[in-house]
């Protein structure tokens, strides 16, 4: 497919079309036993949410015994059904765009999932321009002065942010800039006086309550795309065509931030528009330790609780995020590189 | 060192102390290098002989490797008359590549360094001497006075950047008086010149749309764009067969001609070189064995590497079961011993080849070899 010509473009694109769709085919095929797999595994959980109303319910004075409470909640929940049928429900429900009402925070599951979906959005837009403003410049710096002093300072940084663990390094922004310092709150999205606050004032308090959970996701995240921007770079500069770039006489400059680092661009928008869906996912780990009431924290709580719609719904939007990333990032790469590219 | 020849490999300690001499010694070329706000009286030099488009003397080329200092380049000595070809030959290794991109400044910063001799580029009314220049310097000579065509034309053009944009490039940057429109139409004529029909198409065409011959094509016409001094061919036809490999030498040499520059032409292929060149050196581990003129070199061969070289070469017409390969392997380029280094691949030794590296011997005005087996015969005359 690399070496197609110009000449030749309606094929590819008739190409490409077989391609896409060949993809997206089999991407409902993983879907389909991606969900399988969740919702056995949802199923199969110690703590069932059913269980535990159940429990209550029979504690409570001249009331019916938990064995009664469990038949009959099952029939009110759907799971007097077994895996295989209970998924299928599950599925025709879900293809008419029936998700059901989430049994932790009873409201439809859709509702709950668009109250949150955004706030994380914006963390995840925000974090990942900060991401790559800062990433890609270093690892650019990194690979075209290799193995001197700013080389090596870039790649140990680069290795400690890749190895912390987000949990460590999340309580260690909370102990030093909420406990010792104590800039900002130690967790939550809004102050104790939020609501005393003008609209402007709102903003900024939601604004500061989210700087430690962005700064935590960003330095953790710049290790990786530096590394891969550095490493796609080397590879790059090494390449017989910036040799015959430097023996026409341009300047370093123009070298590596227009013949080089147009190369490097290729594998890089790739990666990104890849990962751009996943925008959409939140930070589980993240909005947790900082209780942000975005869709990862929202979740968490319901898979705690053992809530089966909003745990199904928020797993298999995760596994059709996955597959979009890979496919959006694969057409990517057939846009953006000339050699593969439609005219 | 001793340990390292009984075992044969380095201990991590005297690979250590190896890196940090090494970083010493680059470290200081390497500033010289990059020093900025340099006057041209810094590397501003005579020519031997204003007939020359470039001398290279006793040019020193190492390699600062984790291994050891690898000399690439030996102290190599010769001349490049303005509109002659002169042609270097040597097996993979020998130091013919690392020669030119010495010439170039185009060496892998920092471990590959020159560490000492002059390369004199005659500009016609000035010479520069480009051991001595800094990066600042020797960017304004790349693509204006001397160019360079590289084996590989496959990859060799950049591939997200149209031919146009390419071969534009190269003359809005050292014609900076020229309009757009301009370039563009040097451009075009650039691409007919070296044989492009369709040089409009070609123009707005990505390097993946055209032929490993038709990249060859364009890299030329990149060279040759800003009609520069010398033309650095490094094997400019290997990886082309053999039609195309004929058509790209023809269009060589006569453009040469037109604008009468040299052409320094590296390969390993003698009927290139019987074809192209006027002059011939020989090049084994990193120093000059032979050189004289392409007739000298053809009909007289005096070293033995030169024979063997002729020798392992098929001749149209000659029937052999067995093409000759000259025995051995080319010796390990660190820490090479004071003798002879062809040596123990030769079947021509005579016993005062244990003694140290032999001197240059004349056999004719041109032509020079080093190799024991002549030494009689100065001593004779």
């Amino acid at each position: 497919m690399l070496l197609l010509s110009g000449a030749q473009a309606p094929y590819m694109e008739k190409l490409m079309r077989k391609f896409v769709i060949k993809r997206i085919l089999i991407s409902i095929v993983i879907l389909f036993f991606v969900g399988l797999i969740i919702y056995a595994v949802m199923r199969f959980l110690p703590t069932s949410y059913i269980e535990t109303i159940a429990r209550q319910k029979s504690m409570q004075p001249n009331s019916k015994s938990y064995e009664e409470w469990m038949a009959q909640l099952s029939v009110t929940y759907g799971m007097d059904k077994g895996i295989i049928l209970g998924y299928f429900q599950w599925l025709g429900n879900a293809f008419r765009g029936e998700f059901g009402d989430s049994w932790f925070w009873t409201v439809p599951v859709t509702e709950k999932f668009h109250e949150t979906v955004w706030l994380s959005f914006i963390m995840g837009l925000i974090s990942m321009i900060l991401e790559l403003a800062i990433a890609v410049p270093l690892g650019v710096i990194a690979a075209t002065k290799q193995y001197s002093k700013t080389d090596y300072t870039i790649s140990v940084l680069s290795f400690i942010t890749i190895s912390f663990p987000t949990f460590f390094f999340a309580s260690l922004l909370k102990l030093v800039f909420s406990i010792k310092l104590g800039w900002f709150d130690l967790f939550g999205l809004i102050s104790r006086e939020h609501y005393h606050l003008t609209a402007w004032g709102q903003f900024w308090d939601k604004a500061a309550h989210l700087v430690l959970p962005i700064t935590g996701l960003v330095v953790l995240s710049i290790g990786s795309l530096m590394r891969y921007t550095r490493t796609n770079m080397l590879e790059v500069l090494n390449s017989d065509y910036i040799r015959t770039a430097r023996s026409k006489g341009l300047s370093e400059r123009n070298v590596i931030y227009n013949h080089a680092f147009r190369n490097t661009l290729i594998p890089l928008v790739t990666i990104v528009g890849g990962s751009l869906p996943g925008l959409f996912a939140g930070a589980l780990i993240t909005e947790t330790l900082f209780k942000i009431p975005g869709i990862g924290y929202t979740s968490y709580q319901a898979m705690v609780a053992g809530d089966i719609p909003f745990s199904m719904f928020y797993m298999v939007f995760l596994a059709i995020l996955t597959l979009a990333g890979n496919l959006i990032s694969d057409i990517l790469y057939a846009v953006v590189d000339p050699r593969v590219r439609l005219s | 060192m001793s340990n390292k020849e009984e075992k044969g490999y380095l201990s991590a300690k005297e690979s250590r102390r190896i890196s940090k001499e090494n970083k010493k010694v680059t470290s200081v070329l390497e500033k010289k290098y990059r020093r900025k706000n340099e006057s041209e009286e810094e590397y501003l030099t005579f020519m031997e002989d204003t007939n020359n488009a470039v001398e290279v003397r006793d040019l020193h080329t190492y390699f600062f490797t984790d291994m050891g200092i690898v000399k690439s380049v030996d102290g190599v000595s010769f001349d490049v008359p303005i509109g002659k070809t002169v042609g270097i030959v040597g097996e993979s290794g020998c130091g013919k590549s690392v020669t030119s991109l010495s010439i170039m400044q185009l060496l892998q910063r920092p471990q590959g360094q020159i560490v000492s001799g002059e390369i004199r580029l005659n500009l016609g009314d000035k010479a520069y001497d480009i051991a001595r220049i800094n990066a600042a310097g020797a960017q304004k000579l790349r693509g204006k006075y001397m160019s360079m065509i590289f084996q590989e034309p496959m990859t060799s053009l950049n591939p997200v950047f149209r031919i146009g944009k390419q071969v534009d490039e190269v003359i809005a940057l050292h014609n900076s008086e020229m309009t757009k429109e301009d370039v563009k139409k040097r451009t075009i004529e650039l691409l007919e010149l070296v044989g492009i029909a369709n040089s409009e198409g070609v123009y707005k065409m990505f390097p993946h749309e055209l032929s490993g011959g038709m990249r060859q094509r364009i890299m030329i016409a990149i060279a040759l764009a800003c009609s520069p001094k010398l033309i650095i061919a490094d094997e400019p036809t290997t990886a082309l067969d053999v039609t195309i490999q004929a058509q790209i030498l023809d269009i060589l040499r006569t453009l040469k001609d037109k604008i009468n520059s040299s052409i320094m032409l590296i390969t390993h292929d003698l009927g290139v070189i019987a074809e192209m060149a006027d002059y011939v050196v020989v090049m084994y581990s990193g120093r000059i064995v032979e050189q004289g003129t392409a007739e000298e070199i053809f009909a007289s061969p005096a070293h033995p590497y030169t024979i063997g070289l002729m020798e392992s070469k098929p001749v149209v017409g000659k029937r052999v079961d067995k093409l000759y390969s000259i025995p051995g392997k080319v010796p390990n380029p660190v820490n090479m011993p004071n003798y002879c280094y062809f040596k123990d691949r030769c079947e021509m030794c005579v016993e005062k080849c244990d003694g140290d590296y032999p001197e240059f011997i004349s056999l004719s005005p041109t032509h020079k070899v080093r190799c024991y087996r002549f030494y009689d015969q100065k001593e004779g005359k």
